[in-house]
C-alpha cells in the first residue's frame, strides 16, 4: 500500500447563523494517495468547495475540527505563518473564475514570482525568467508579451492558464482545483483538462478535483467522492461508481443529465431543494426528504458510511431498495407540496 | 499614457472657456464696471461716455469677452476698485498662503485618513473600527467651522500653544529660520481643523473599499500562495482599494477651498478664501470675480489630476 | 407550417474607436451575416462559443441590440430594417442566463411577474393579481411567492419567476439565453422539463442559446452552429449530431466530456485527432478575413460552410 499524501480525518467546517454555529462540512473523511486524481463531486450548497477551502485554511471566519495530515504534518496544527509556507507551496490551488482571480493592477509576471518569491523556489536573479518559462509550460503564446500585460489584457482560457501556471509555480505536491473549467467554453475546458493531466503526471501530484460536471468527473478521476447537505454519501473507484452506483443521490444526479438517447423527453428530476443549514435534520437520512417514495425504514438512523465492495463506500441503508420514480405526474404532485413546506418554513 | 493626458487636456479645454465665459457673465451682472471706481463724480456724463467708448465698454458682450480674456492672458486681471492697485498683485500673497494651507490640510487627511481607514477596514466590526466609525460620523455631522471655532478655543485661547491668527508672527524677517518656524506654527491649527473634519470621506471611502476588497477572489489566490496577512494588505488589498480615493482626489482640493473660505475668516489667515469673502463684503467685485475664476480652475485641474492619478494607478483605464 | 421568426442575412457591427479623436477605426462584426429560419413551435437551438455573437443575435431580435444591416421577419411581417432595432414587441420575450441579476432584488414577485403587464395593458391592482397567481401556477411556483422578494428563492425558482414574467403577455417567441448555464445538473432539469412544459401548452417557438451541446440536443429540432459571428453548420438535431461535416461542428462535439466509462478511452482518442486535423486544416475552412465561409446545401435541411473541393 502506497503511503497517503493527504489524509482527512472527521473533517467539520461551521458557519455561523444567527450566532449559532452549524456543520456546512460535516465529518468528512478522505485520502489521496500521490499520482492520484480524486473528484469531489456535489451540487451548490454540498460543501465540496468548503472543503478545499477547509484543507487551505483559507475559511477565515469558519470553525474547523478534525485532522488533516498532509505529507506528514497536521495541518489543522500548525501556525499560521508555518501554513503560509505550505500553501501555494507543497499544497496549491486552482480557482473557479480566471476573471476575478487575479490581481487586476499588477503585472502577470509579478503575480507569479511573488509565488516563487515567498517559497525561495528560485534565486531573486532567476524568478523572472522562470515566471516566463512557467507560462510557457501551461501553453501560452508569446510569454515575454503575456508576462508584462495586466489580467484584463488576457482572454479567459489565457487567464485561467496563468492561474494555473501560479498553483505549479512550486511544484505541489497536491493540487486542489476547485471547478477549474466551470467558467469556460467546452474547447477551452478539453485544453484545461489535457493540461492538468499533463502537469499532474510530470510533478506526480496527486489532485482533487471539485466539481459539479460529471463529464469532466468521468474524465478525470480515479477516485469519486459524492457530496450532499456537507457529507460523503458514496465514494468509489470512478469506474464502478458510473457504472454502478449505489446512493439514491448519485443516481438521481446521474440520471439528470440530458443524455443522447430520446430527444424531447422529460428528464429526470430531484424533487425539492437542498435544506438550508440551519434547518438541516442532521441524525437522519439527509437525502430522505427528496425521495418521499421510500420507505422511512429504509433509512437508517444516524445513517453511516459503510464498505459495500472493495474500496466503494455508501453511507445510509436506503440505497438498498431504491428506484427511480419516473412517474412525473405524481412527481409535480410532490414537488408542489415540498415547496408549500419551504413556504411555510420560510413565513 | 501621454496620449491619455493630453486627451484628457483637450476635454479640459471647454470647461474652462465655459467656466471663463461664466466668470465674466456674472462679473457684468455686478454693480458698477470698470469705470465705476475711478471716477471722480463732478466729471460730466459726456465725458464718461466718451470714456467708456474708449475703453470699450460699449462693444458687443464678444468683443469685451475677447478683449478680457487676451488682457489676461498677457496678465491683466482687472482692478481693484477699493483697493487701487491690480487684483493681480491683491491675491499674489493670499493665493501663496492658501495653497500652504491647502497643502498641508491634504498632506494630513492622507497622513491620518489613510491608516484610519486601513484599520477600520482591516478589523471591521472591532472596537477600534466602531470607534474610528463613530468618529467619522461626528465628523460628518460637524460644520467645519464650528470644529475651527472650538480648535481655536482650545488650543489658541485656553492653551495658549498655539497662535489665534495671521499666517506669520509680527516683526519676524522672512528669510530666517525664525520666519519658517513661525509660519508653520500658524497653519497648524487651521490646518489640523480642516483635515481633521475633511478626512472622513477619505476613512470611509479606503473603509469600504478594503472590506470590499478583501473578499475578492484574487485576495483569496494572494493567501493560497502563501503571501502573509499583513502583505496581502499592503500588496493586494490597498492598491485596489485606494482608486475611489483616488478618483476623489480632484474633488477632495474643490471641497478643501471651500472648507479654507471658513476657516481663513476664523483664524484670520490671510488666503484666498477670506480674501473672497472680504471682497463680497466690501463690494470689491473685480477681486472676488477673478478669485471665482481661480476657484474654479482649481476644480477643473483637481479633476484633471484625478484622471491621471487613477490612470497611473490603475491599468485598465489607460487602454486606448 | 410556417415559420414564425426568420432572419435574413443580419449583421450587426460595433465600431471600434481609436485614435487621437477617438473616431471609428474599425467595427467588430459581431454578427456577419446570419440567417435563419425557425418553423412555429419549433425550439431553434443557437450554439457557439463565447464570443461567437449568439446573444448578440438574439438580442437584436428581441430589440436590444442594434441593427446593421440585415433584416428579421415575425410572422412573415418585417419588424425592422437596416440600421434599426427592432420594436419593442409583446409577442416576443427573452428569458435570461443568471436568474440573479436579471430580477430586480428590491422587487417582489408581484412586481417584476406584473411590470410587462402594466406595460402594455390598463389593469386594476386585483385583475393584476389575479393574472400573476395565474402565472404562478403556471411555472409552479406556490401562490405565497407573490409578495416575496428574490433572494427568498433558489436559483431554479427565481429560473421560474423569469420564465412567469417572459410569458406575461403571451408571447409567441421565446428567447432563451443560456437559460440554464447558471444552475446545478439537477435544477437544470427541472427548469428545462418545465420549459419543455411551458412550451407545449402555450404553442411556444423558442430560440434557444446555449454553449452546452448535451443541453441543446435535448431541447431543440434544429441546431445552428455559429463561429465568430457566423453560422458554419446549420440542420436537424440528428444531423448536427450523427454526421457533423464542418470541423469546427466536429470540434466542439469531440470536447464533450461524456460519463460513459468505456467510451473515454475512445472519446480522447478521437479529440485529439480532430484537434489536430483542426489545427492543421482549420484555415482552409475560412476565407482571408478569417470568418466561415458561405453556407452549402448538403440536404434539404442540412446547410454546412465547407470548403469547395479542389
Amino acid at each position: 500500500m502506497e503511503e497517503n499524501l493527504l489524509s482527512v480525518r472527521n473533517l467539520t467546517t461551521s458557519f455561523k447563523i444567527d450566532g449559532e454555529y452549524y456543520p456546512a462540512v460535516d465529518d468528512v473523511s478522505l485520502d489521496i494517495k500521490p499520482n492520484e486524481v480524486v473528484a469531489l463531486v456535489g451540487e451548490s450548497g454540498s460543501g465540496k468547495s468548503a472543503t478545499a477551502f477547509s484543507l487551505m485554511k483559507l475559511h477565515r471566519a469558519a470553525r474547523i475540527e478534525g485532522e488533516v495530515l498532509f505529507n506528514g504534518k497536521d495541518l489543522m496544527k500548525i501556525k499560521e505563518n508555518k501554513m503560509n509556507t505550505i500553501r501555494g507551496g507543497e499544497l496549491s490551488m486552482i480557482f473557479q473564475d480566471p476573471m476575478t482571480a487575479l490581481n487586476p493592477l499588477m503585472k502577470i509576471k509579478y503575480q507569479i514570482m511573488e509565488t516563487l518569491k515567498i517559497h525561495k523556489t528560485k534565486r531573486k536573479e532567476d524568478r523572472e525568467e522562470y515566471a516566463i518559462e512557467l507560462l510557457r509550460r501551461v501553453g501560452i503564446p508569446r510569454a515575454e508579451r503575456v508576462g508584462e500585460s495586466f489580467p484584463h489584457e488576457l482572454s479567459g482560457g489565457m487567464r485561467q492558464r496563468v492561474v494555473i501556471a501560479i498553483a505549479i509555480a512550486n511544484r505541489p505536491k497536491l493540487l486542489i482545483a476547485d471547478e477549474p473549467t466551470t467558467a469556460l467554453d467546452v474547447t477551452i475546458q478539453a485544453q484545461i483538462l489535457d493540461l492538468i493531466r499533463e502537469l499532474q503526471d510530470d510533478l506526480n501530484s496527486g489532485v482533487l478535483l471539485i466539481t459539479h460536471d460529471l463529464g469532466v468527473v468521468a474524465e478525470m478521476a480515479d477516485r469519486v467522492a459524492v457530496m450532499y447537505a456537507g457529507q460523503i454519501v458514496e465514494i468509489a473507484p470512478a469506474r464502478e461508481l458510473f457504472k454502478d452506483p449505489k446512493h439514491p443521490y448519485t443516481r438521481s444526479l446521474l440520471n439528470s443529465l440530458p443524455s443522447d438517447d430520446v430527444q424531447g423527453s422529460k428528464l429526470h428530476v430531484i424533487e425539492g431543494v437542498v435544506p438550508p443549514l440551519n434547518k438541516m435534520e442532521r441524525d437522519s437520512c439527509r437525502f430522505a426528504p427528496r425521495i418521499p417514495w421510500i420507505d422511512d425504514d429504509e433509512h437508517e438512523h444516524n445513517p453511516q458510511l459503510r464498505e459495500i465492495s472493495p474500496n466503494h463506500y455508501v453511507r445510509c441503508t436506503c440505497y438498498k431498495n431504491f428506484y427511480l420514480k419516473s412517474d412525473r405526474e405524481t412527481s409535480i404532485e410532490v414537488e408542489a407540496a415540498q415547496m408549500e413546506e419551504i413556504d411555510e418554513v420560510t413565513e | 499614457m501621454i496620449k491619455f493626458i493630453i486627451r484628457r487636456l483637450i476635454i479640459s479645454l471647454p470647461q474652462v472657456i465655459l467656466l471663463s465665459i461664466l466668470v465674466f457673465f456674472i462679473g457684468s451682472l455686478m454693480p458698477g464696471d470698470a469705470l465705476s471706481g475711478l471716477i471722480d463724480p463732478t466729471i460730466p456724463v459726456e465725458q464718461i461716455e466718451r470714456l467708456r467708448e474708449q475703453m470699450g465698454l460699449n462693444d458687443p458682450w464678444y468683443i469685451q469677452y475677447k478683449d478680457w480674456v487676451v488682457a489676461m492672458l498677457q496678465g491683466d486681471f482687472g482692478h481693484s476698485f477699493f483697493k487701487q492697485q491690480p487684483v493681480l498683485d491683491v491675491i499674489g500673497d493670499r493665493m501663496l498662503n492658501t495653497v500652504w494651507l491647502g497643502l498641508f490640510s491634504t498632506v494630513l487627511i492622507y497622513l491620518i485618513g489613510l491608516p484610519l481607514g486601513l484599520i477600520s477596514g482591516r478589523w471591521n466590526d472591532s472596537l477600534l473600527d466602531s470607534a474610528i466609525t463613530g468618529y467619522t460620523y461626528l465628523g460628518f455631522a460637524t460644520p467645519t467651522f464650528i470644529f475651527g471655532l472650538v480648535m481655536l478655543l482650545v488650543f489658541g485661547y485656553t492653551l495658549g500653544w498655539l497662535p489665534t491668527g495671521g499666517s506669520v508672527g509680527v516683526g519676524v524677517t522672512p528669510g530666517t529660520l525664525e520666519y519658517v518656524i513661525s509660519k508653520f506654527q500658524h497653519l497648524v491649527l487651521p490646518s489640523f481643523s480642516i483635515a481633521l473634519i475633511g478626512l472622513v470621506g477619505t476613512v470611509q471611502y479606503l473603509r469600504s473599499g478594503i472590506i470590499e476588497t478583501k473578499q475578492k477572489d484574487f485576495v483569496t489566490l494572494a493567501r493560497a500562495k502563501g503571501v502573509s496577512e499583513g502583505k496581502v494588505y499592503t500588496k493586494h488589498i490597498f492598491r485596489n482599494s485606494i482608486l475611489p480615493i483616488a478618483a476623489f482626489f480632484g474633488y477632495e482640493i474643490t471641497s478643501l477651498l471651500g472648507g479654507s473660505l471658513f476657516i481663513e475668516t476664523i483664524y484670520g489667515y490671510p488666503g484666498m478664501g477670506r480674501l473672497f469673502l472680504e471682497s463680497i463684503s466690501i463690494r470689491d467685485f473685480s477681486v472676488a470675480n477673478v478669485l471665482i475664476l481661480v476657484f474654479g480652475m482649481l476644480s477643473i485641474l483637481g479633476a484633471l489630476l484625478s484622471d491621471i492619478i487613477l490612470s497611473i494607478v490603475d491599468p485598465r483605464i489607460r487602454i486606448k | 407550417m410556417s415559420n414564425l421568426l426568420e432572419i435574413k442575412d443580419l449583421k450587426v457591427y460595433y465600431p471600434i474607436r481609436g485614435g487621437f479623436f477617438n473616431t471609428v477605426k474599425d467595427y467588430v462584426k459581431a454578427v456577419d451575416g446570419v440567417s435563419l429560419t425557425i418553423p412555429d413551435g419549433t425550439t431553434y437551438g443557437l450554439v457557439g462559443e463565447s464570443g461567437s455573437g449568439k446573444t448578440t443575435t438574439g438580442k437584436a431580435v428581441i430589440g436590444l441590440n442594434h441593427i446593421t444591416e440585415g433584416e428579421i421577419l415575425f410572422k412573415g411581417k418585417a419588424i425592422s430594417g437596416s440600421g434599426k432595432s427592432v420594436e419593442n414587441s409583446k409577442e416576443i420575450q427573452m428569458i435570461f442566463q443568471d436568474p440573479y441579476s436579471s430580477l430586480n432584488v428590491r422587487k417582489r414577485v408581484f412586481d417584476i411577474v406584473s411590470e410587462p403587464i402594466r406595460n402594455y395593458h390598463k389593469r386594476t391592482k386585483d385583475e393584476l393579481i389575479a393574472e400573476v397567481l395565474g402565472l404562478l401556477q403556471k411555472v409552479g411556483l406556490p401562490p405565497g411567492s407573490l409578495y416575496k422578494y428574490p433572494h427568498e428563492f433558489s436559483g431554479g425558482q427565481r429560473q421560474r419567476i423569469g420564465v412567469a414574467r417572459a410569458i406575461a403577455l403571451n408571447p409567441e417567441l421565446i428567447i432563451a439565453d443560456e437559460p440554464v448555464s447558471a444552475l446545478d445538473v439537477s435544477v437544470q432539469a427541472q427548469v428545462l422539463n418545465f420549459m419543455q412544459d411551458i412550451q407545449e401548452e402555450m404553442n411556444l417557438t423558442m430560440l434557444f442559446i446555449a454553449h452546452d451541446l448535451g443541453v441543446v440536443r435535448h431541447m431543440c429540432q434544429h441546431i445552428g452552429i455559429m463561429y465568430q459571428g457566423r453560422l458554419v453548420e446549420e440542420g436537424t438535431t440528428e444531423e448536427i449530431f450523427n454526421n457533423p461535416q464542418h470541423l469546427y461542428t466536429k470540434r466542439l462535439i469531440a470536447a464533450i466530456p461524456d460519463t460513459d466509462v468505456d467510451k473515454i478511452e475512445e472519446n480522447l482518442e478521437v479529440r485529439q485527432t480532430i484537434k489536430e486535423e483542426y489545427e492543421e486544416h482549420f484555415h482552409e475552412y475560412l476565407d482571408e478575413e478569417g470568418k466561415a465561409l458561405p453556407l452549402v446545401n448538403i440536404s434539404p435541411t442540412h446547410k454546412v460552410a465547407l470548403p469547395a473541393k479542389g
